[in-house]
């Protein structure tokens, strides 16, 4: 029992750090992307003993910048829930990280170990729920910031994010019809099959509209631009109106941290988590004929890498889109997620229910 | 439905624009980075301290008093700089000289960046010549007031 404790304890800290410094190195991603993407450099000063490494100690420059802040809160603001705010935002989203499969079962010390710290019956709930709850931090900043700007953010926030939550339910309640399970290992396990006889069966196939519904949503849940109501950075009326300092950069991780839940969920649901393509347990397998043999553990780094890398790709992409559009206006946000977004996932729960009954 | 298709289409072409400028970038940066010269570069950013930009030769710079053949300055103190200059910022005292072929020098040349709006009017109000403002120097920085009050007249 004693070994069952210390394999989950290894487990927990290992997909912490693994998010933690993700989101750390998205940080640095974002500046260099964007600076890329507008013909620039980015930021490449900070420098350790004058080893430069094209920024990448720009996070720790940061962080220890924020550290090192004043710790304020303005003394009209309820202290308690100012300092809960940005916990709130932070725990909910990256506990959505336990569910999450990195990689199939490896074995070692004789135990077969599962590369997800709980193997949730009921996954997508439980990754829904906390995302839900994740509006919480936006809720609770605004209110015990004593602030009517703040407050106002806030309130847009929780709206958009309570709107955007609907269309992302309903854009999985179509994939939930055709998968089997609500737990995430083995959805993904299905998708480890063929569509077809040779196209991989993930669910960006089986659920195309699907996905764009749960994408965009998703997108929207990050309160990044171009859905940064929240924020509200040109505005100047975001819920972090009365934050600074390290309770700021939490919120801000939390923000990183969405972008790496979405990019975990999309992976995992619709494109396939750590599968590869025609791998199977004993190598690769394709459909037009022909094997190619692999070592077990050559497979199990190899599906790891692969959902790092689906991972990586679609934190690129959210950060392109980022950099890439303007924001919305409000009421453009609220078309957006009621008249389109809700609509086309009923539409999509509809199909598939049309397909599943004619099949 | 024709507009949702078009405002799609160009939500795409956004993207594949962003995109194309980050592989582009992404491509003369990573062949740069391995020592491969290439003719454009991954970005058009200057570093500064490090690259300095050619400065176009009208650039309005930090004054200088050009010198005689003797290293004199050539400044004649008539006073047409100070009085063209909108800023006010250029104090000369005019002083005699020994030599009776000068008819006077500034015993004080002093130009208070403070003020300067580098507008270069005492360069072409000048009418030896001897004040221009071709040195180059950018960095024209000073913790104190006082530090950016440049002394001409002394080399």
């Amino acid at each position: 029992m004693p070994a069952d404790v210390l394999i989950v304890l290894v487990k927990v800290v290992l997909t912490l750090v693994w998010t933690l410094l993700l989101a750390l190195f998205l940080t640095w991603v974002e500046r260099k992307e964007s600076a890329v993407m507008q013909d620039r450099i980015g930021a490449n000063r900070a420098s350790v003993f004058g080893l430069r490494l094209f920024g990448l100690f720009q996070p720790f420059a940061d962080a220890i910048k924020m550290l090192f802040k004043e710790d304020f809160a303005p003394t009209f603001s309820q202290r308690a829930l100012h300092w809960l705010a940005p916990a709130f935002s932070f725990f909910f989203v990256s506990v959505t990280m336990i569910a999450v499969p990195f990689g199939d079962t490896i074995r070692l010390f004789g135990r077969d170990i599962p590369l997800q710290v709980v193997d949730l019956s009921a996954a997508v709930l439980f990754v829904l729920a906390m995302l839900s709850l994740g509006i919480y931090g936006i809720l609770v900043g605004g209110w015990a910031s004593s602030n009517r700007f703040a407050l106002i953010g806030s309130l847009r926030g929780a709206a958009q994010l309570v709107s955007y939550e609907v269309a992302m339910g309903l854009s999985l309640v179509g994939l939930i019809m055709v998968l089997p399970s609500l737990s995430l290992s083995r959805i993904v396990d299905f998708q480890g099959g063929l569509l077809f006889g040779f196209l991989p069966k993930w669910g960006i196939f089986l659920q195309p509209l699907g996905f764009a519904v749960f994408y965009l949503a998703g997108m929207a849940g990050t309160k990044r631009v171009p859905f940064d109501m929240p924020e509200g950075e040109s505005e100047i009326i975001g819920f972090y109106t009365e934050y600074g300092g390290l309770k700021f950069g939490l919120f801000m991780f939390a923000d990183f941290l969405e972008v790496i839940v979405l990019s975990a969920m999309s992976t995992t649901l619709f494109f396939g988590g750590w599968q590869v393509p025609w791998l199977g347990d004993a190598g690769f397998v394709f459909p037009w004929g022909g094997r190619i043999d692999v070592a077990p553990w050559a497979v199990t780094v190899l599906r790891v890498l692969s959902f790092n890398l689906k991972v990586f790709f679609f934190c690129w992409l959210q950060i392109l889109t980022r950099w890439t559009y303007p924001r919305f206006r409000y009421d453009q946000i609220m078309d957006l997620g009621w008249k389109v977004l809700v609509p086309l996932g009923v539409v999509n729960v509809l199909a598939t229910g049309l397909v599943l009954a004619v099949r | 439905m024709s507009q949702a298709w078009r405002v799609i289409k160009e939500i795409v072409r956004g993207s594949a624009i962003t995109a194309r400028h980050f592989f582009v970038n992404m491509t003369f940066h990573t062949l740069r980075l391995f020592g491969i010269r290439t003719k454009r570069r991954g970005a058009v950013t200057i570093q500064y301290p490090e690259v300095k930009k050619t400065l176009s030769p009208r650039h309005h710079s930090l004054h200088r008093i050009r010198p005689r053949a003797d290293g004199k300055p050539s400044c004649v103190a008539c006073m047409l700089c100070v009085t063209v200059c909108p800023s006010e910022c250029l104090y000369v005292e005019a002083a005699e000289d020994a030599d009776p072929e000068i008819q006077k020098v500034p015993a004080k040349f002093v130009v208070d960046l403070n003020r300067c709006c580098f507008c270069g009017f005492c360069v072409e109000a000048c009418p030896v010549d001897a004040i221009r403002m071709d040195t180059g120097e950018i960095r024209l920085a000073s913790l104190t007031r006082a530090g950016l009050e440049v002394p001409l007249d002394k080399p």
